[in-house]
């Protein structure tokens, strides 16, 4: 089953055309890679996905339900699509606690009860259930992104967006946090990750997605894209990531 | 001479001026004529217990209910002013400029004289005290509404986007995680303002105030004339920075917090 379905997607930014004309799609319980330079329109894409983005022209369907749809309610939407932002942007005025139960019970109703006793699951499962009555200011940058990871996990999505989650982290902090994305994987959630994770995407991805100047120029399984590119840009681009000293211009 | 030599004589001849200057001030100030005319004790046992049972009371009131219609409406226009509906902006805008631009004098005598007139019978309700937390709060509004609005924007544009994508609708995440964080950001501002309201409602007296709803100021300068002594007046300025100095550390403490805190 089809759980994303990406139709001739447009967006633009002024003049600036970021995404011209992107197809994709990502199977229920799969986990989907997109990669590519800087200004290639990855994260542009994936905001796209969430309707933080408007797009100007195409169609997303998320399990049957097009959000593109101007009828469409988007909070209704949103709620189906976890997100996780390269910045975690927890909420900072709030405890780890809070920051996992509000929305929870603000959108979802839940009562208190069962609000927080599916935050400390899904703290508990992320590794971080000792910290449930910090405030995120006080917390490494590893453990916000992995109590961010709990908040989406909370409201129950179908699918888990993360924009680049490991980018802003101190790289020893880089593990726990693809340790809970690939445990994530491993039970089956529907993943679209945008990341600069060459080794996670060969090891965890089904499919990998590189896109260049808003299209995309290559899609496939990890051992193809990754492994044995058939595009010079794909090429260029990997010989620049997977060996960065000896990149050649 | 050398340079550091000149420097210790420079400094030195620093020194010597202010001593100088106090000296002079010691000796050719009159003190007894100081004394009688700023620190009578007789004339200051007139001042209590009116000083604070009535004016420094009615100064507070005058200035927290003030400050309460600020708040409330000053929170409003920041909203107005960052809506995405144009006419809200242009209105809350013109608001802003406007009750800026105007000295709070002028409001206060538009309150005192120009309403009255025009509408024969309009009363607002608690007479005075209404009619002061209404056109001191009009003042204070617009200055707070420029503080929320700073308060607002300065809160990450993540936490929105955050907040959004956990399903919440745009005024769910105001309510719940912008405004929230703004109003931390603002305290600091916002007990400033406090302080300003508290000197700028000494304009009560335009709208003419009785023995029952006079303030500090207005007070000070009625028991001044009376008795020819500018006693009074130094009890009620002295009155005011009791106020006025304690939350000015406030605000220095609560600034230097968050500097720590970022």
């Amino acid at each position: 089953m089809t759980a994303v379905e990406i139709v001739d997607l447009h967006k633009s930014f002024g003049d600036l055309e970021v995404l011209r004309g992107i197809s994709a799609s990502v199977a229920t319980g799969e986990v989907v890679c997109v990669i590519g330079p800087s200004g290639s329109g990855k994260s542009t894409l994936l905001r796209c996905v969430n309707l933080l983005e408007q797009p100007n022209s195409g169609k997303i369907v998320v399990n049957g339900v097009e959000i593109t749809d101007r009828d469409c309610d988007i909070d209704g939407a949103r709620r189906r699509l976890g997100m996780v932002f390269q910045q975690f942007n927890l909420f900072q005025h709030l405890t780890v606690l809070d920051n996992l139960t509000i929305a929870q019970r603000k959108v979802l109703r839940r009562d208190k009860a069962e609000a927080e006793r599916v935050a400390m699951d899904n703290l508990t499962k992320v590794g971080v259930a000792d910290k449930v009555r910090s405030y995120p200011a006080q917390l490494s940058g590893g453990q916000q992104q992995r109590v961010a990871i709990a908040r989406a996990l909370s409201m129950g999505p179908e699918v888990m967006l993360f924009d680049e989650p490991t980018s802003a982290l101190d790289p020893e902090l880089v593990g726990e946090v693809l340790g809970v994305m690939r445990q994530l994987a491993d039970e089956g959630m529907t993943m679209l990750v945008v990341t600069h994770e060459m080794q996670f995407a060969r090891e965890v991805a089904d499919k990998v997605l590189f896109m260049d100047g808003g299209v995309v120029v290559e899609q496939g399984p990890p051992d193809q894209v990754i492994g044995a590119p058939q595009h010079e840009r794909t090429k260029t681009f990997l010989a620049r990531v997977l060996d960065p000293i000896h990149r050649t211009e | 001479m050398s340079p550091r030599k000149r420097q210790q004589f420079v400094r030195g001849g620093q020194y010597v001026v202010f001593a100088a200057v106090v000296l002079l001030v010691v000796f050719a100030a009159d003190w007894s004529s100081l004394r009688q005319n700023f620190a009578n004790l007789d004339v200051a046992g007139q001042a209590f217990p009116e000083l604070i049972t009535i004016a420094l009371k009615n100064t507070v009131i005058y200035t927290l209910s003030a400050y309460v219609v600020g708040f409330v409406l000053g929170l409003l226009v920041a909203l107005m002013r960052l809506s995405s509906i144009a006419v809200y902006r242009a209105v809350a805008l013109a608001y802003i400029e406007v009750f800026r631009g105007l000295p709070a004098l002028v409001v206060f005598l538009i309150f005192g004289f120009g309403l009255p007139v025009a509408f024969p019978g309009l009363t607002f309700p608690f007479d005075q005290y209404g009619t002061v937390a209404v056109a001191l709060g009009l003042v204070a509004a617009a200055y707070m509404a420029e503080t929320f609005r700073a308060g607002i924007q300065a809160v990450p544009r993540g936490q929105m986007e955050a907040a959004r994508s956990l399903g919440m609708s745009h005024t769910r995440a105001m309510v719940s995680i912008i405004i929230p964080q703004a109003l931390r950001i603002v305290i600091p501002p916002l007990t400033n303002e406090l302080i300003l309201l508290f000197k700028d409602s000494s304009l009560v007296f335009v709208l003419g105030v009785t023995s029952l709803t006079t303030e500090l100021s207005k007070f000070g300068g009625d028991l001044a004339t009376e008795h020819a002594n500018s006693t009074p007046l130094v009890l009620a300025g002295a009155t005011y920075l009791v106020i006025t100095l304690p939350l000015g550390y406030v605000v220095r403490r609560l600034e230097a917090k968050q500097r720590k805190a970022r």
